[in-house]
C-alpha cells in the first residue's frame, strides 16, 4: 500500500468519475491536435501555392528602382555574379532558391526585345508554369538554402540537368516568352539573330501574363559575353522563406551584401506572413479556450471528488497524514489523469485531423508525432491548473468533522 | 508514555456568542492508563479527546507529551506524532470502503514508510490477533458492524502505538458487541501496556477504566 495505489484503487472504485475526468482533458487536447495537424498542413500548403508565385527578394544594384529592375535599361547598374556565391557560402538559412540574371533591352532587326540571361535550373525552379510546360528545374527544399553544387555550371550548361534537354541551355539556345514569339513570329527551332549572334529557340514558354512574356531567354554566360558584361548581373531573385523574412532575413542578406538594394516583392511576403499569423491566432484563442474550459472541468472534478471523500481525508489526516500529503494526494491524481488524457487526446485529436483534413482543408493530414510532448505537457498543466485549488482546500480540511460525519 | 495537560479551554464562537467546549481541564495519564471519559452529551469529551493530538486545536492552556510541549507545535509536528504514535478507533469504524481489510489496516504502515511485504505481514497479524485473519480481502461492505469495528481496532493497534484514542467505539454496537470490543481494548490495555483513552456513554465501558473522567458542561467533575 503505497499514495499510488491508493489513487490507483480510488480512480478504479469511482469509474465514472474516471472516465468524466479523462474525457475533459481528452476532448480539450484532441481539439487542440486537431486544429494544429490541419493548421501545419494549410500552413505548408500556402507556402506552396506562395511558392509558385516565384521569387519574393530582389537583390538590386544600389540605387535601383523597382522601375529599372522592369525595364531593364540598356545603362543599367550591374552587381558582380560573386554576390551569388557569397550568399551560398554563408550560413544563412531560408533561402530556398535563388535566380541570378542579367537583363538588358536589345534589338532584333527592328523590335526592341528584352534579353535575359538566366541560370536554367535556378530559373525553372523558380517557375512552376514553366515546370508545366515541360521544363525540369532544381527541386526545392522550403527553408533550405540550395547547395553550391547545384547552382553552379559547368561550361554553358548544368551537367546535373541533363534529364530533359530543356533542363539546360546550350551556348547559343534560347527560350521565347509567349508574347515575344508571336511578336517576332517565331516558334519552336527557328532561328534568332541577338547583336549579331545566332540563336536557336528551343522552346516557347506558356503564357505567365508576366514580364517573363515579352522577354528572350539565354544562358547568362552567354548573355553576360554578348553584353560585354563579364561576371556582371541585374538583380537577383531570391525566393525566401516567408517566416524567415519576417525573423530577419532582409538584414542579415544586407549584412553581407551591403552595397546593394534588397527588398521584398510585399504581397507574396505578407500573405504568407498573415495566414501564418491567422492559423496561429485561431490555435491560440482555442488554447485559451481549452485551457480555461479544461481547468475549470478538472477543478469541478476534483472538487466534487473532494467532497465526496471527506471522511477518507479525515482518516488520513487522523493516521498522521500531513496536509502536504494529503495536497499531493490530488496532484498526482490530476498528473495521472492529465497523462491519460494528453496521450488520448494527442491520438483521437490526430485520427480527427486526418480524418477531417481533406474535408475541412482539402487536404491530407500526417500524424505530427512532435505534438505527442506537447499534448502531454498541455494536458497535465492543464489538470494541475484545474486541481491547484481544489487540492489546497482538501489539505486544510478539518479532520475531526469529517470523522464524526455519518 | 504520559501525557499531562494544564488548564486546557477550547472555545468555539457561535452566533449566539462564545462557548466553551471544554475549560480549565487539567489531567495526568501515565502508561498503561486505561481513561474513560464519561459524561452527557455536549460536555466537550470528544472534543477533550480530539484536542489531546491536534485534530483540534485548544484555545489555551498546555499538553505535554512525554514532557515535550505539543499543544503549540506545527500541524507537521503532530501529525508525525499521530503518526508514529497514536491509534485512532472512531464511532463510525472510518473504514475507507474500496480498500480491502487488509489494505485498510496496512494505511498506517504505508504513512510509515514500511515496505510492503513488511506492511502485509504485519497487518496480518494484527488481523490475527483480533480475529480477522480469513476476512483479508474483504471489503468493508462485506463485514459484519463488528468485524468493521476489530478491523478499525486493528487499524489502530498495526504500527505499535503508545496510545489509543478510541471516541465512543461501541457506540454503534449493540450490547454483546460492546462486550466483545470492551474486552479487546482491555486485552491491548493490559497485555501490551498501550494506553487507551476512551470516551463512552455507556456506564458499563466506563468501569473498564483504570482512571475515569467524568466531564459537565466541558469542566471536570470530581
Amino acid at each position: 500500500m503505497n499514495t499510488f495505489k491508493i489513487i490507483w484503487l480510488e480512480l478504479w472504485k469511482r469509474k465514472s468519475q474516471l472516465i468524466s475526468g479523462i474525457l475533459a482533458i481528452t476532448l480539450g487536447i484532441a481539439v487542440i491536435v486537431a486544429i494544429q495537424s490541419i493548421s501545419v498542413v494549410s500552413k505548408q500548403n500556402v507556402a506552396k501555392k506562395l511558392d509558385n508565385l516565384g521569387a519574393n527578394i530582389l537583390v538590386l544594384p544600389q540605387g535601383t528602382s523597382i522601375d529599372d529592375y522592369y525595364t531593364s535599361d540598356i545603362d543599367a547598374p550591374t552587381l558582380p555574379m560573386e554576390y551569388v556565391e557569397r550568399i551560398l557560402t554563408s550560413s544563412i538559412s531560408g533561402v530556398d532558391n535563388m535566380s541570378p540574371k542579367l537583363t538588358r533591352r536589345v534589338k532584333v532587326g527592328e523590335t526592341s526585345i528584352v534579353l535575359t540571361g538566366i541560370l536554367p535550373k535556378s530559373e525553372i525552379a523558380s517557375k512552376p508554369l514553366w515546370q508545366n510546360a515541360g521544363l525540369v528545374g532544381a527541386e526545392l527544399e522550403t527553408a533550405c538554402a540550395p547547395s553550391n553544387a547545384e547552382n553552379k555550371s559547368q561550361g554553358f550548361e548544368d551537367e546535373k540537368l541533363k534529364r530533359k534537354v530543356i533542363d539546360t541551355l546550350n551556348r547559343y539556345d534560347c527560350l521565347l516568352g509567349s508574347q515575344i514569339s508571336k511578336k517576332l513570329k517565331l516558334v519552336e527551332n527557328s532561328k534568332i539573330t541577338i547583336n549579331s549572334q545566332e540563336f536557336k529557340a528551343v522552346k516557347v514558354l506558356p503564357e505567365t501574363g508576366t514580364v517573363d512574356d515579352d522577354r528572350v531567354f539565354a544562358h547568362i554566360t552567354t548573355v553576360q559575353e554578348l553584353l560585354n558584361a563579364p561576371d556582371q548581373i541585374s538583380t537577383i531573385e531570391i525566393m525566401g522563406c516567408c517566416n524567415a523574412i519576417s525573423e530577419g532575413l532582409l538584414g542579415k542578406l544586407r549584412n553581407i551584401l551591403p552595397d546593394t538594394r534588397i527588398t521584398t516583392i510585399n504581397q507574396i511576403v505578407s500573405t504568407q506572413i498573415e495566414t501564418n499569423r491567422l492559423m496561429d491566432k485561431v490555435t491560440l484563442i482555442f488554447l485559451i479556450i481549452i485551457f480555461f474550459v479544461g481547468g475549470i472541468s478538472m477543478g469541478n472534478y476534483i472538487w466534487a471528488n473532494v467532497n465526496e471523500r471527506h471522511k477518507e481525508i479525515g482518516v488520513l489526516r487522523m493516521m498522521g497524514a500531513s496536509k502536504g500529503m494529503i495536497y499531493k494526494l490530488f496532484l498526482f491524481k490530476a498528473v495521472f489523469l492529465g497523462i491519460v488524457g494528453g496521450i488520448l487526446g494527442f491520438v483521437i485529436g490526430t485520427i480527427a485531423g486526418m480524418l477531417l483534413g481533406p474535408y475541412l482543408a482539402g487536404m491530407s493530414v500526417q500524424p505530427l508525432y512532435m505534438y505527442l510532448l506537447w499534448s502531454l505537457l498541455l494536458s497535465i498543466v492543464i489538470a494541475l491548473t484545474g486541481t491547484v485549488i481544489p487540492a489546497y482546500l482538501a489539505s486544510k480540511i478539518d479532520p475531526h468533522t469529517n470523522l464524526q460525519e455519518e | 508514555m504520559n501525557l499531562t495537560i494544564e488548564k486546557l479551554a477550547k472555545e468555539y464562537t457561535t452566533k449566539d456568542g462564545k462557548v466553551n467546549a471544554i475549560n480549565n481541564i487539567n489531567l495526568v495519564i501515565n502508561k498503561s492508563d486505561f481513561v474513560t471519559i464519561t459524561g452527557p452529551s455536549g460536555s466537550g469529551k470528544s472534543t477533550l479527546l480530539l484536542s489531546l493530538f491536534g485534530l483540534i486545536k485548544p484555545s489555551s492552556g498546555k499538553i505535554f507529551f512525554d514532557d515535550k510541549r505539543i499543544d503549540n507545535i506545527s500541524d507537521s509536528a503532530l501529525a508525525k506524532i499521530r503518526k508514529n504514535h497514536i491509534g485512532f478507533i472512531m464511532q463510525n469504524f472510518a473504514l475507507i470502503p474500496y480498500l480491502t481489510t487488509v489494505q485498510n489496516v496496512m494505511i498506517p504502515l504505508s504513512l510509515l514508510g514500511v515496505n510492503k511485504s513488511e506492511q502485509i505481514k504485519r497487518a496480518t497479524e494484527v488481523l490475527e490477533f483480533v480475529g480477522l485473519k480469513n476476512r483479508l480481502n474483504h471489503l468493508p461492505r462485506q463485514l459484519s458492524i463488528g468485524q468493521q469495528q476489530r478491523v478499525a481496532i486493528a487499524r489502530a493497534l498495526v504500527h505499535n502505538p503508545s496510545v489509543i484514542l478510541a471516541d465512543e467505539p461501541t457506540g454503534n454496537l449493540d450490547p454483546a458487541l460492546s462486550l466483545e470490543i470492551l474486552d479487546f481494548l482491555k486485552k491491548i490495555n493490559t497485555e501490551k501496556g498501550i494506553t487507551v483513552i476512551m470516551v463512552t456513554h455507556s456506564p458499563t465501558a466506563a468501569e473498564y477504566g483504570n482512571k475515569k473522567i467524568k466531564l459537565n458542561n466541558g469542566e471536570l467533575v470530581n
